[in-house]
């Protein structure tokens, strides 16, 4: 009795209760609710981070502006909620949010159990060790009996342990519940070294007092390919989310940015760049969304080049090289499938 | 019924006049709506559970855990099963709340006290202390004590030594631990032989000033007795005790026992929180006695020591501990915080790591929510008896 | 007169001062300071102490702090940077609130402001009046200046709300849902029907025995898990259900002392006059109860704005949440100090202004019954 007094009071205040879709109708809900619900973290640097003004900004955040461009044609169409690392699989299962954005590494248990469907990768990466510089050493094989500072709440804690009892070295964990302190920890000194996904580790290192004291060891001790996530059973959506990736690293692949590309949809002659952006072939049809999609993200987000400079790499604070981020062509696997 | 129906009243109204059949009809519609609320809740979360493909059961308590833990007080590694981590993640819960009430006590008493002292500028102070830490939010304070404190300290290759014994720097203090060798049990028993002991005597004293009005030095004689046997013992089977130093190897320290930390900043956080509260409690709690009592005491040639200790603090306790022991809950719940620093309690390891690693979230939140109100149950239902027990003496 | 003794007749002698040891400065001094040795020494390690903290505290937080300026170049003194608490001020008040709907959040702070002072200053007349508005009309107006979406206002997204703003929400509106059902909560452990007795201390005993963070995380990860596919609840109104359970269980024991500390006359009394439960409870107990716990109301409500705290768990940006963010900041790094110093000054005086208050309170309800 009390509860649902309490729910009829809740209601009264009527904080916006959003009517969910089911699943398989997220696409027609989005349409219809003009807007992308998406999921990302509470402060990454470099994938999902406010400014001073509050807007969002991140690798995570431009594949959610890419869908609402792909759908809406307006790249601003997206509602952005911060997710702490416990919450972010029920907040998608549940269908408070329509996508989730945030740094998630794709692992079996994750697309099985979790009723969740990854709908590609938009950043390869491995778990890595920060050392402070004073210690000198040089390789993560020389930490047994290291204290390792790590951040709660994800698969690290477990590539931590497996990596050294696979080299039968002792060590000593030390689980934080953010990123900040995990930081702090480092710096006081607690831990010997720092673990952490590689990209983390840049952002994190800029957040030293003395960035130059601590050196990324080369070790790379798993794979965390991350990527959007969507909800099981709704293809339709999985695909939208999944071809906006892929048309940026297509864009990136055949030379079109967001400067060029009103310039080549004008001029080109290229069968490939005419389909990319919706002159010819199937267009939006199959993925039941405007037939100008593609090009809308390139120039409204950009294509994978851009926003990985502009957020991670050398237009960044972070500076992240591209290494195996960079297209297959490049020496890179970034790698997507054709438009046509 | 036979006389209702001689009443004026007629049966049928009745019903919905007779408060207690309306009552009644009251609790059993209650309870339906309880039920059949309960029962709503269950099935949306089964369906959900199930359309979500989220395994469920307590099944996930045995596979392996797979991660390490930076403080355990029974043997732990990473190949023990997710119960081991309830079990490691309980202990350290248990851990830091008895610390920090035993500390917050210490504290708040001397506080308290001081805030009653006649020197203006320490009960200033204590007012102080009492104003500035009772109003901060304890999780502001927790990270205060470990970020402020940490960088204080120094690396592992220069640590504080004490005697090549006693360890501190930044890892924690390492102390020697000590290895029992046979003929051990020995002093153990002396030590439960004593203890016994200055319970009879205890006893015995209480019966003989109840009788005669002499008094027995119980206090001393027990001391005595507890230090004393166990020496004893531990002389006669031959000092049968050795000690593990902690030494430097590689990064850290090893061997030996570990005071970590994280553990320190907590237990002093919450001691330092908790505190003010306490000794807000005792000087109410002492303020409570009028002044009368003191008087009578000294009309009857008590000395201020014993009007203290016999007149004032039995008064002043029974006050004091009912809100004592909602403080030291309080205490224990705000244990919770622990995840903060990196102090691997229940809410770190098991609804945080675990949780995290099986996604099955009602289990595991409904057992630590379970294991929260297990102790403060046990605590209160302690106190009550406790309480009674208190009023039964007063008469 | 003989002996070498002398008759003393009063006004012989002029009066003496009082021995400059006895009164005056000195005398405080040495009553309260230095009465003995122990106490000399008391006093001289207090000063020693304060001394220790203080001036430190102040060279770094005044003397060598900067305070003009608009990013970290202008710190250079090595004092405390209070230009970062400058530069975010707006965000660490509204969270991100738009820029040009945030005079709506003013509004409601104003208005906020006037209804406590109404409450609480003795002068103002209409008390009775004061209760209801402050229960019912200003929360719905609050809502609807905050949320916008009526009245021609732009609709501001809850997960847009934040900062201080956030944390006076969430502490307000747990207090003030949780009001009514603390009461029945009360009233239902005292009832005379076994069964809403057992289920009101079941009820209360569940949610006191539980720390709140698990009460977050259960509002944050389980609740979406309790209702019907589809049906989904704002994150910050999941958080605010929490909460509002957990306080209503709090509230429930504090409006429950007050009931017991009606003199059972009163409770004869009504029933002899053949008033109804409801009427016995609304007319002549609750009016009564309710005046004796507002100290223990203010305690709660301090309690619970420190706990508001506990939020950054799940993700929602309360002030010490927001000024958590801004530190990841790669252009503010290093100002973690300043920021937790704001944070902890700005619930220092919130949560002391309080204490003092319902301290005012118990005194003023102490005259008179005092026992």
């Amino acid at each position: 009795m009390k509860i649902k007094h309490l729910l009829a009071g809740g209601s009264l205040l009527a904080l916006s209760t959003l009517p969910v879709a089911h699943a398989g109708a997220t696409l027609d809900a989005v349409k219809a609710k003009g807007f992308v619900q998406c999921g990302v973290s509470t402060g990454l640097p470099g994938f999902s981070a406010t400014n001073d003004k509050g807007q969002w900004t991140g690798l995570d955040v431009d594949v959610c502006r890419a869908v609402a461009a792909a759908v809406f044609g307006d790249a601003s169409k997206v509602k952005y909620t911060p997710l702490t690392a416990k919450e972010r699989f029920t907040a998608l299962q549940s269908g408070e949010i329509d996508m989730l954005s945030r740094n998630t590494t794709w692992t079996l248990t994750r697309d099985t159990n979790l009723g969740l469907n990854f709908a590609g990768v938009n950043y390869y990466d491995g778990q890595g060790f920060m050392v402070h510089k004073s210690l000198g050493v040089k390789s993560a094989t020389e930490l047994d009996g290291a204290a390792v500072c790590i951040q709660a709440g994800t698969t690290t804690e477990l590539n931590l342990a497996d990596y050294f009892r696979s080299k039968g070295m002792k060590y000593t964990p030390i689980t934080y519940d953010t990123s900040d302190e995990t930081v702090k920890g480092f710096e006081a000194g607690r831990c010997d070294v720092l673990t952490s996904d590689q990209s983390q580790l840049y952002a994190l290192r800029i957040k030293l007092k003395d960035p130059n004291s601590a050196v990324v060891l080369p070790e790379i001790i798993s794979k965390e390919p991350l990527g959007p996530v969507v909800r099981n059973g709704d293809d339709d959506w999985l695909k939208v989310v999944r071809w906006a990736l892929f048309a940026m690293i297509n864009a990136e692949e055949m030379g079109v940015t967001s400067k060029n590309v009103d310039e080549v949809r004008k001029t080109t002659k290229d069968p490939g760049k005419q389909r990319l952006l919706g002159l010819s072939g199937i267009k939006g049809q199959g993925l039941q969304i405007r037939d100008d999609w593609a090009y809308q993200i390139i120039k409204q987000v950009g294509n994978y080049a851009e926003a990985f400079e502009r957020n991670v790499g050398q237009g960044s604070p972070l500076k992240i090289a591209r290494g195996i981020n960079a297209l297959w062509k490049d020496g890179g696997i970034q790698y997507a499938p054709p438009i046509r | 019924m036979s006389d209702a129906s001689s009443e004026k009243a007629p049966a049928a109204a009745s019903f919905w006049r007779d408060p207690e059949k309306r009552a009644w009809l009251f609790q059993v519609l209650v309870v339906a709506v309880v039920l059949a609320l309960f029962g709503y809740i269950f099935q949306n979360t089964l369906h959900n559970l199930e359309k979500r493909g989220i395994s469920t059961g307590f099944a996930f308590l045995n596979n392996e855990a797979g991660f390490g833990v930076l403080m355990s007080l029974i043997p732990y590694d990473e190949t023990y099963t997710f119960g081991r981590t309830f079990l490691v993640g309980l202990l350290n819960t248990l851990l830091v709340s008895a610390i920090g009430i035993v500390f917050a006590t210490l504290f708040g008493f001397i506080i308290g006290v001081a805030r009653l002292s006649s020197n203006w500028i320490i009960s200033r102070l204590a007012a102080l202390y009492i104003e500035i830490f009772r109003n901060l939010p304890l999780l502001l304070q927790i990270l205060f004590w470990y970020f402020a404190i940490l960088p204080l300290l120094p690396h592992p290759r220069q640590s504080i030594e004490l005697g090549e014994a006693v360890f501190l720097n930044k890892r924690g203090m390492y102390l020697p631990a000590p290895i029992t060798e046979s003929g051990f049990g020995w002093v153990l028993a002396a030590l439960g032989v004593a203890i016994v002991a200055s319970v009879f005597i205890a006893r015995w004293a209480r019966h003989r000033q109840d009788t005669t009005g002499q008094t027995f030095p119980v206090f001393w004689t027990s001391l005595g007795l507890i230090v004393f046997l166990p020496w004893l013992a531990f002389g006669i089977t031959g000092f049968p005790l050795s000690w593990e130093y902690p030494e430097l190897r590689g990064f850290n320290f090893r061997g030996g026992i570990t005071v970590i930390p994280e553990l320190f900043a907590l237990a002093l956080a919450l001691s330092i929180y908790t505190a003010a509260y306490i000794a807000e409690i005792v000087r109410s709690g002492i303020q409570s006695v009028s002044h009368g009592q003191t008087e009578a005491a000294y009309a009857l040639g008590l000395k201020p020591g014993q009007t203290l200790r016999l007149v004032i603090i039995p008064q002043a306790m029974r006050v004091i501990i009912p809100q004592l022991t909602s403080q030291y809950l309080n205490l224990t719940k705000n244990s919770s915080l622990a995840p903060a620093i990196g102090y691997p309690d229940l809410v770190a390891l098991f609804a945080g790591t675990t949780l995290n690693q099986t996604g099955q979230a009602v289990e595991i939140i409904g057992i630590t929510m379970g294991v929260y109100l297990t102790i403060s149950l046990s605590i209160s239902a302690f106190m009550n008896w406790y309480n009674k027990r208190m009023a039964l003496v007063e008469r | 007169m003989s002996e070498g003794k002398t008759d003393y007749i009063p006004g012989q002698y002029p009066d003496l001062p009082p021995p400059i040891t006895e009164v005056g400065v000195v005398g405080w001094l040495r009553q309260n300071l230095f009465s003995n040795w122990w106490n000399t020494g008391l006093t001289f390690l207090g000063l020693y102490l304060v001394y220790l903290i203080f001036v430190p505290l102040i060279q770094w937080a005044i003397i060598d702090a900067d305070w003009v300026g608009d990013s970290r170049e202008a710190c250079t003194s090595g004092g405390a940077c209070w230009v970062f608490i400058r530069v975010r001020l707006d965000q660490f008040l509204y969270g991100f609130y738009p820029v040009g709907e945030q005079w709506r959040v003013n509004m409601t702070g104003l208005l906020l402001a006037a209804t406590i002072a109404w409450l609480t200053v003795p002068k103002i007349p209409g008390k009775r009046y004061a209760g209801l508005f402050a229960l019912v009309i200003f929360p719905v107006i609050a809502y609807l200046l905050l949320s916008g979406g009526s009245f021609g206002l732009e609709p501001v997204e809850t997960t847009l709300w934040g900062g201080l703003m956030l944390t006076l929400i969430l502490a307000l509106v747990g207090i003030v849902a949780a009001f009514p059902l603390g009461i029945l909560l009360a009233l239902g452990r005292r009832s005379k029907m076994p069964i809403v007795r057992a289920l009101s201390v079941a009820f209360i005993e569940l949610w006191r025995g539980v720390p709140l963070i698990t009460v977050l995380f259960m509002s944050s990860v389980m609740l979406p898990l309790f209702l019907p596919e589809g049906v989904n609840f704002d994150k910050l109104l999941r958080a605010l259900i929490g909460i509002v359970l957990f306080q209503s269980a709090y509230i429930a024991e504090v409006v429950r002392s007050g009931l017991q500390a009606i003199p059972k006359g009163q409770y004869e009394a009504a029933d002899a006059l053949g008033l109804s439960y409801w009427k016995k409870m609304g007319l002549i107990i609750l009016p009564q109860a309710l005046k004796l716990v507002i100290p223990g109301i203010v305690n709660t409500f301090n309690e619970l704005f420190k706990d508001t705290t506990l939020v950054m768990i799940i993700g929602l940006l309360d002030l010490l949440a927001i000024i958590k963010a801004a530190l990841e900041d790669p252009n503010w790094l290093g100002y973690s100090i300043e920021g937790y110093t704001f944070a902890g000054l700005v619930f220092w005086l919130f949560c002391f202004g309080m204490s003092r208050y319902s301290m005012a309170i118990e005194r003023k309800l102490h005259t008179g019954h005092k026992r």
